[in-house]
């Protein structure tokens, strides 16, 4: 599911969030169960960016939760609740992820990831008429289906691709463009502004079009 | 002679996450759909990142595992019946 109103669900007011919350105070276990259902799937997705592994995904999505029931109380509603949550689950990955002694990186935009697109595919700098121009044609892709890059091969390569990525590009790229969120609340959640955001989200599609360029020109068509 | 930003292939592919969140001044907007009007590899370029973008959204998935689902209501229920501050 993508949401793409905000913080909160389709259709969902900043008074009925309240209510969901008071809900959830009150121990409403179907209010609870539903937001489980709602917000899981994402949680584990972005508890996968920080390197670990499916068990240890869902340990953090369970802590995640814990805390979030026992600190319902300090909940002002100034963010969304689905920031808040995912903030929490956020510091909850990286936590579990330092106990396990994994590299995670996550203070800076990192300059590495090079270019957009390999320097070998323009004319160089000193060409007196083509300087930074395309050496090569580039397929719009137009003809290849949805489906195509959706299933199978090309869908195991996407996501291996994706859990390729540095932590922060990947948490940036899982919230954007795989759930659909909002610059502003991914800004939110991960701390960041918006530039370094879009810095990062910039560097995740690009090495994932690599990727699936890659892919592509090694089948045919 | 127009002062109007120019920009040269190389730069419009690091542009187009910027542009696409609607980040650019408007005079570097004019230039980029300029350029991009004009550059068929520069309009492959940008259908490829936006199909990038379109593709992840049809990868997220629903599923809460059930055996995640059962604890988390069963500590649901442990936190309910539990000491809580009113």
């Amino acid at each position: 599911m993508v949401d793409t109103e905000g913080g909160r669900a389709a259709g969902q007011s900043a008074s009925e969030e309240s209510l969901f919350v008071e809900a959830l105070r009150g121990g409403d276990e179907l209010a609870f169960a539903h937001a489980v259902d709602r917000f899981t799937p994402a949680m584990l997705r972005l508890a996968r960016v920080y390197g670990l592994g499916a068990e240890a995904c869902e340990d953090v999505v369970q802590e995640t939760w814990l805390r979030v029931l026992r600190s319902l109380d300090q909940f002002g509603g100034r963010s969304s609740f689905r920031t808040w949550l995912f903030a929490i689950l956020g510091n909850c990955a990286l936590g579990r992820a330092r106990a396990d002694r994994r590299f995670v990186s996550v203070s800076s935009t990192e300059s590495e990831g090079g270019p957009a697109v390999d320097e070998s595919r323009f004319f160089p700098a000193q060409h007196p008429r083509w300087a930074g121009a395309w050496t090569t044609l580039v397929d719009s892709w137009e003809t290849i289906p949805d489906e195509r890059l959706l299933a199978g091969e090309a869908r195991d390569r996407f996501r291996a691709a994706i859990d390729e990525l540095p932590a922060r590009h990947a948490a940036v790229f899982v919230l954007r463009d795989v759930e659909g969120w909002s610059s502003d609340e991914v800004c939110l959640v991960l701390e960041l502004s918006p530039e370094n955001q879009r810095v990062l989200l910039h560097r995740a599609r690009t090495r994932l079009r690599t990727a699936l360029e890659e892919y592509l020109g090694r089948r045919p068509a | 002679m127009s002062d109007q930003p120019a920009f040269v292939c190389q730069e419009i592919v690091e542009l187009v996450t910027e542009y696409l969140d609607g980040g650019l001044e408007p005079s570097e907007r004019l230039a980029f759909e300029r350029h991009v009007a004009i550059c068929p590899p520069c309009r492959g370029y940008l259908s490829q990142l936006r199909r990038v973008s379109r593709v992840a959204g049809g990868l997220s998935e629903d599923d809460v595992p059930e055996s995640l689902r059962t604890s988390l209501l069963e500590a649901f229920r442990g936190w309910k019946s539990g000491p809580r501050a009113k």
